[in-house]
């Protein structure tokens, strides 16, 4: 049985698609068999930051109708050999996703996956639903600011409420909070909430930091998940959060302002 | 009330209604008039005006066979009403009995077998220490039963975060072990203990218990309420925000003190 993780957040905007697209990397390449699956029907985007957006045939829409079958629709990255994308349809809206539908898929693909991605639509309304709906564990990606925090706040209302864990009186959906777009100076200058005040309003466990970066859009634009670029800041931090996902210890980084001294004001490039 | 038309036979000069009301029992243990005499006036002692003139029901069943037969019935009603007490009822005697406090004005009150607690608790003593007459000011059970006393509702725990948007709503006490986010709305028809950050809304007596509390551990609250009176966040004073407090209603004003 796969273990089905839905990426979510109730805000848009907040870097859903990028953990998605990273964590799935990332477990992957670890060598565990994962399927990640774009919610977001009517605006596909996790095609593009994977960067399979023109091997795309047919959709999760196609597979729902029966249109098409899961091994049609499923494309296979061409960089690691566990990892397959099951793109978004861009031509209809959310209303096209059924819960039987849905259910049916993540059943399907449950069989001979390790880990089941789902990249949530922003909102509340019924594309996040059924992307919450089947989750074992989710990753809640908030920025450090009030309407963010609070969204995620009612996003995981949700998750303790309506999903088929809660409806069935199982064990709740596992919780993790990914605080993504940290910027230590500007939690400094009072500018951003901090690591704490998040927590505090939360009360959730931390799985990880991805601190602001430019290597996000850079990666994003060239369709690379930012996971692979394993020098910049914001890849280690997904790497680390994959790692402590499965259970290994890493310490927290990126929370504390980093110490700028003149090798690294001439020789570091972020 | 009545729908009768005609003005008259609408109304009756009596009324049959039901009610119900506690009586303290007196458990008789003993024949011995002396004995039981002295026992009585010592209790009376303790709350002279709480036994004045007050209703008593007489409960004999647990007297032994023997003693039963000796008990006076006729010179013990009229002991109480020498103290100023009026037995207005008889549960657990004999036949011979029964018939003297008919005559004596004093009703015969069934036996009920579900009493069987009330009955073991006050054999114990009498084993014990062998006191031969003892007042049970314990509300007197049968009257509960057709009762009009507001049903027991037990207080709604919950141990998990109540997040934004989440509603809460419990028919008595309303008790939260985890923080309640800003955005969320918990509503009790008695009273709200948080025994963490209270962020979100909170209407404690919905139904207007004036008497209903709210206390929490970190006020923070957008809005509180009690009986339908309301403070927003705006309105709460500096000094108490983010500290342990309580809220009550005292002359249709909210208080908050601090813990």
């Amino acid at each position: 049985m796969a273990r089905i993780i839905v990426v979510t957040s109730g805000k848009g905007g907040v870097g859903k698609t990028t953990t998605s697209a990273a964590i799935a990397m990332g477990l992957a390449k670890k060598g565990h068999k994962t399927a990640v699956i774009d919610f977001d029907v009517g605006l596909r985007n996790l095609d593009l930051i994977m960067g399979c957006e023109r091997r795309v045939i047919y959709d999760f829409i196609n597979v729902i109708n029966n249109e098409a079958t899961l091994n049609q629709a499923l494309i296979k990255d061409k960089r690691c050999d566990q990892l397959f994308i099951l793109p978004a349809s861009q031509t209809r809206d959310k209303e096209a996703l059924t819960l039987e539908g849905v259910g049916r898929v993540l059943d399907n693909l449950s069989k001979d996956f390790k880990y089941i991605i789902c990249d949530s639509p922003a909102g509340i309304e019924k594309g996040a639903h059924l992307a919450m709906y089947f989750a074992d564990d989710a990753f809640v990606v908030t920025n450090p600011e009030v309407s963010s925090v609070r969204d995620s706040d009612r996003m995981l209302g949700i998750l303790a409420s309506k999903s088929r864990r809660a409806e069935n009186n199982q064990e709740p959906i596992r919780e993790y909070l990914l605080l993504s777009r940290y910027s230590p100076e500007r939690v400094k200058l009072g500018e951003m909430l901090s690591v704490n005040d998040v927590q505090e309003i939360l009360s959730l466990n931390l799985l990880g930091v991805v601190p602001e970066s430019k290597s996000v859009l850079n990666a994003s634009n060239a369709g690379i998940p930012v996971i692979l670029d394993e020098k910049s800041d914001a890849g280690q931090a997904y790497a680390d959060i994959v790692d402590r996902y499965l259970g290994e210890d890493r310490p927290h980084r990126f929370i504390e302002e980093e110490k700028k001294g003149l090798f690294n004001k001439l020789f570091r490039s972020k | 009330m009545s729908l009768d038309s005609a003005p008259n036979t609408a109304k009756s000069s009596v009324e049959f209604k039901s009610s119900t009301f506690s009586v303290p029992v007196l458990v008789i243990q003993s024949h011995d008039l002396s004995d039981i005499t002295r026992k009585l006036e010592e209790k009376l002692q303790q709350a002279p005006d709480f036994f004045k003139n007050s209703p008593i029901l007489l409960d004999v069943r647990t007297i032994s066979e023997p003693s039963t037969k000796k008990l006076d019935l006729n010179a013990l009603i009229k002991l109480l009403r020498d103290k100023k007490l009026f037995p207005i009822g008889l549960r657990g005697g004999n036949a011979d009995q029964n018939n003297i406090a008919i005559k004596l004005g004093v009703s015969i009150q069934p036996t009920n077998p579900n009493h069987e607690n009330e009955k073991n608790l006050s054999t114990e003593p009498a084993v014990t220490h062998k006191i031969d007459s003892e007042i049970n000011s314990a509300t007197d059970q049968t009257t509960r039963e057709s009762s009009s006393h507001p049903e027991f509702i037990p207080a709604t725990l919950i141990n998990t975060p109540i997040r934004s948007g989440q509603r809460i709503y419990a028919p008595g006490d309303l008790i939260i072990l985890s923080q309640v986010s800003a955005g969320a709305e918990i509503m009790a028809e008695g009273n709200i203990h948080v025994y963490n950050s209270l962020r979100g809304r909170a209407l404690a007596g919905v139904l207007g218990n004036t008497q209903s509390r709210i206390f929490c551990f970190d006020l923070q609250a957008e809005l509180i309420s009690i009986a339908g009176n309301y403070k927003v966040n705006d309105d709460l004073d500096k000094s108490i925000q983010h500290k342990p407090v309580q809220i009550y209603l005292q002359d249709l004003a909210l208080i908050i003190k601090e813990l």
